[in-house]
């Protein structure tokens, strides 16, 4: 049986054939598949009127058929025929061990480089319009049957200008809606202006201290080139790259006269006044170049203490985390909202009090794109510690709110047995009084919501003993 | 005499061609189907040109100005060289980016920009040309800005408005090169704007307080270039610092640029052939982090990359305890440590593991590259031998240089 199939629309009448065709019980062999313009008017003369059958196929299977069925193999029709039987019979689809699947899937995945290759390498020039809307027309030569299934890319991204691709077989023509008929002129649009600008572009963009011909070609094959309006610069451009790098590297570097480069430094990093030594604003600038410890390599930046000069109470946690290390400010991230939520609560005012870390920067192990927390060792505490000093020293705290083992061993020199001493009172070395308490971070942790509740509550209690100093 | 757009755009796109990046994926999909605008975006990008250095050419990527206050060694545009100078006007780039994206030789814009007057000045700028595109001509392709570090928040946070990227050069892998090379420029200053970057792309994904989606943000991310080769950092520094940017701030890329030479080069500078089969190796390297779940000292622990083998090779020949790995039991994990083995092929042999055995014959339909991946598996059909050969390295590196003789 021979089937000749419509030029446009190949696809769509091979799908209601096949449909037909399995009513009959015909099989794949006694077909003979042809695509051509006498196709029109044999769907009804060749078929007798058998109500076609519903075949059962994946979606994604039915997609990957009708992608390579844009191929340009005269054998694809019959392939697909018997394909599209098999898995109706139960055949699995996506199993590449099965010679039949593997190759439509490589006959599609040839198509969908050539759709793509299209997206890249039509070139449109602007053609004269009477009409409102700017106009612009490309000629361009695909390897398979591919306008159809390729075009409608263009009607989404160019759909406020009149558009014609032309192809040897079939033309797209867009005029707010997307057309397409048999190509009845093959001649080429003219060039228009702006492709001097773009082989300008072209030629300028090029490095030639780093040829490498062979990866521009397995990309934009030869083939291409005849429409490419930059492509005939390519040869130039290879043989003058050698010469040009030599040309480069024989210019001795002439310096710029000092004075302009004085003029531009300090055009780029202008003077900021020093803020006054002995503030909390020096000591934060100080602190924001202290590399006493290697924490400082990988994080962003010093996380410094933040709140009132005059507070009566200052809250030290642990370290800044993720969210603090990006933002810059302590206590932003999940921890510090739990500590805001608990504070208002307990009638502690966050604005009121000065809040800080034992340790400033953020101590992390990269894992993807995720930081995990690290607790900071004895020697990173012990290197932070002066900051935190001079931080009491200038606060000068009537309480200080300890929250976690770190604080706790920075400010007492000994962080084990937190949970025992939480709610207790202790002493600083210059005598303030320090409320112990857990981290936030901490109750975040609990697994067991029953204990949350109690531990966060207890946190609560401890936040409330501490604003009886307000 | 003024220059003409022509003249300026050689100047400008001459002096853009350093800066690696160029792609147009990923982020926001639109289209203009509505009929009040042009252009598409979303998905894979496309590179509509390939330049003979095999670079794709996927976006108009030009500076705004050449002009720079900075004097960065490694730079063409630095204030001390005495390279040619141009700028244009926000309107000539829109012009630019809009004639050639209606002609499809582009995706859109990527823009970057010497430092002219201050940090600010120049960011100004830089928004307004991409909100002109967005805002007067409704152009919906992709755009890149490439963001000053010291520019203030409220730029920042304009220019994510408008951009699908954002990138911020980290420029050098060490603290010390940066201070040596570029003097105006500062790590922290580079990370802190990483940083805020990072911070709002999460809150545009979060819901206002009355549960409506925020404003996008850069939806298609941000990312970095680094230069290979202008100092004297070895491959597992390169990597160190690289997988410390992606764990910080998230980002969708870390681009590996060979040191080229550049004309008017500073006296600071090696005049060499850039490393490339170094950046191309950087690049394996880079994957194997991010994909392979590889960790920094694992392919670079030497310090540098083996130049004539890929890393995976290079490690699978170091590990030959861990190998043969049975491809019809093996981890996902140790699967993907196969040299030869690819993701999606690691994903098609689990997913016709399901099915039944896997044999020999199946791996090349699966996109396996059976050369390399020979003598590390075991199934059926195959046996792995030549493990136990000591010269297995020869086999995979490229034969030694002959001498040549006069």
């Amino acid at each position: 049986m021979r089937i000749v199939l419509p030029l446009l629309g190949t696809v769509a009448a091979w799908r209601d054939h096949v449909r037909r065709l399995a009513a009959e019980g015909v099989a794949p062999e006694a077909v003979r598949w042809t695509v051509g313009e006498e196709a029109r008017d044999l769907l009804t003369v060749d078929l007798p009127p058998v109500p076609s059958r519903q075949l059962k196929i994946a979606r994604d299977a039915l997609e990957e058929i009708e992608t390579a069925l844009c191929h340009s193999d005269p054998e694809r029709f019959n392939r697909a025929h018997a394909l599209v039987l098999r898995l109706n019979d139960g055949l699995a689809w996506g199993d590449r061990t099965n010679p039949a699947l593997r190759k439509l899937m490589e006959q599609a995945k040839t198509v969908r480089r050539d759709i793509h290759k299209m997206h890249a390498f039509v070139r449109f020039r602007e053609v004269p319009t009477e009409g409102p809307r700017r106009a612009f027309a490309a000629w361009f030569e695909p390897d398979h049957h591919i306008v159809e299934r390729g075009t409608p890319f263009f009607a989404k991204r160019f759909a406020d200008m009149d558009w014609v691709i032309a192809t040897p077989a079939v033309t797209a023509r867009f005029d707010g809606t997307l057309h397409f008929e048999e190509t009845a002129d093959t001649a080429r649009p003219p060039p228009d202006a702006t492709e001097d600008l773009w082989r300008t572009y072209y030629a300028s963009i090029f490095n030639p201290g780093r040829v490498m011909v062979k990866a521009m070609q397995s990309e934009m094959p030869k083939k291409y080139w005849k429409n490419l309006p930059e492509a005939d610069l390519i040869p130039d451009l290879i043989r003058g790259a050698d010469a040009r790098v030599r040309e480069m590297q024989a210019r001795e570097a002439e310096e710029a006269p000092e004075r302009r480069r004085a003029v531009a430094r300090s055009m780029a990093m202008p003077e900021r006044p020093e803020p006054e030594a002995g503030t909390l604003d020096a000591l934060r600038a100080q602190a924001a170049a202290c590399t006493r410890c290697p924490l400082y390599a990988p994080a962003t930046q010093t996380v410094f203490g933040e709140g009132p000069r005059d507070a009566k109470i200052m809250v030290v946690g642990e370290q800044p985390g993720d969210q603090e290390d990006l933002a810059g400010r302590p206590f932003v991230g999940p921890a510090g909202k739990l500590f805001d939520e608990e504070a208002e609560a307990a009638g502690l005012d966050r604005r009121q009090v000065y809040v800080t870390n034992a340790v400033k920067h953020f101590k992390f192990t990269p894992r993807g794109k995720r930081r995990i927390h690290q607790s900071p060792v004895a020697g990173e505490i012990r290197a932070c510690q002066t900051w935190l000093q001079h931080e009491m020293g200038l606060i000068r705290p009537q309480l200080i709110v300890s929250m976690g083992a770190t604080a706790l061993q920075s400010l007492t020199g000994k962080g084990a047995g937190i949970l025992k001493r939480r709610g207790g009172i202790e002493e600083a070395g210059d005598g303030t009084p320090i409320l112990v308490t857990v981290h936030p971070s901490y109750l975040l942790r609990l697994p067991d919501p029953e204990l949350a509740r109690v531990e966060r509550a207890k946190f609560r209690e401890d936040l409330a003993r501490a604003a009886t100093y307000l | 005499m003024p220059r003409t757009l022509t003249e300026k755009l050689a100047i400008l796109s001459d002096a853009a061609k350093y800066d690696a990046s160029c792609a147009s994926s990923g982020g926001e999909r639109r289209d203009s189907r509505d009929g009040k605008g042009v252009g598409s975006s979303g998905g894979s990008g496309i590179c509509h040109a390939y330049a003979p250095d095999g670079r794709c050419i996927s976006l108009l990527k030009i500076l705004m100005t050449n002009f720079c206050i900075y004097d960065c060694a490694y730079c063409v545009n630095r204030v001390s060289s005495k390279v040619e100078r141009a700028r244009f006007s926000v309107e000539e780039v829109v012009r630019l980016t809009m004639e050639f994206y209606r002609r499809n030789y582009i995706e859109g814009l990527f823009l970057s920009s010497g430092i002219i007057r201050s940090p600010d000045d120049t960011m100004a700028d830089m928004v307004r040309i991409a909100k002109t595109l967005r805002e007067v001509e409704n152009f919906r392709g992709y755009i890149h800005l490439k963001t000053i570090p010291d520019a203030s928040p409220e730029l920042i946070d304009e220019a994510g408005k408008y951009a699908d990227r954002l990138s911020i050069n980290i420029e050098l892998p060490t603290e010390r090169s940066l201070a040596d090379l570029a003097p105006e420029k500062s790590v922290q200053g580079i990370r802190q704007a990483m940083g805020a970057v990072r911070l709002k792309r999460e809150e545009s994904r979060e819901k206002t307080h009355t549960g409506k989606a925020r404003a996008k943000f850069a939806p298609a991310g941000q990312s970095t270039q680094m230069i290979v080769g202008a100092d004297a950092a070895d491959d597992r520094a390169i990597l160190g610092n690289a997988s410390n940017l992606y764990a910080n701030y998230g980002l969708s890329r870390v681009y590996y640029s060979a040191f080229s030479p550049i004309p008017d080069a500073s006296k600071m500078l090696p005049l060499v052939k850039p490393p490339l089969i170094r950046e191309h190796r950087l690049y394996q390297a880079d994957w194997l982090l991010r994909f392979y779940g590889f960790e920094v000292d694992e392919v670079a622990g030497q310090g540098m990359l083996d130049l004539d083998i890929d890393p995976k090779t290079a490690w699978a020949i170091a590990h030959r305890d861990a190998f043969p790995v049975d491809v019809n039991r093996a981890t996902r994990e140790a699967l993907l440590r196969v040299p030869g083995f690819g993701v999606k092929t690691v994903d098609r042999i689990l997913d016709t593991r399901r099915r039944g055995l896997v044999r020999y014959e199946h791996l090349v339909a699966m996109g396996a590259i059976l050369k390399k991946a020979k003598p590390f598996i075991t199934l059926p059909g195959w046996q792995a031998k030549g493990l136990e050969v000591a010269d297995l390295r020869a086999r995979f590196a490229p034969p030694p240089e002959q001498l040549s003789l006069f």
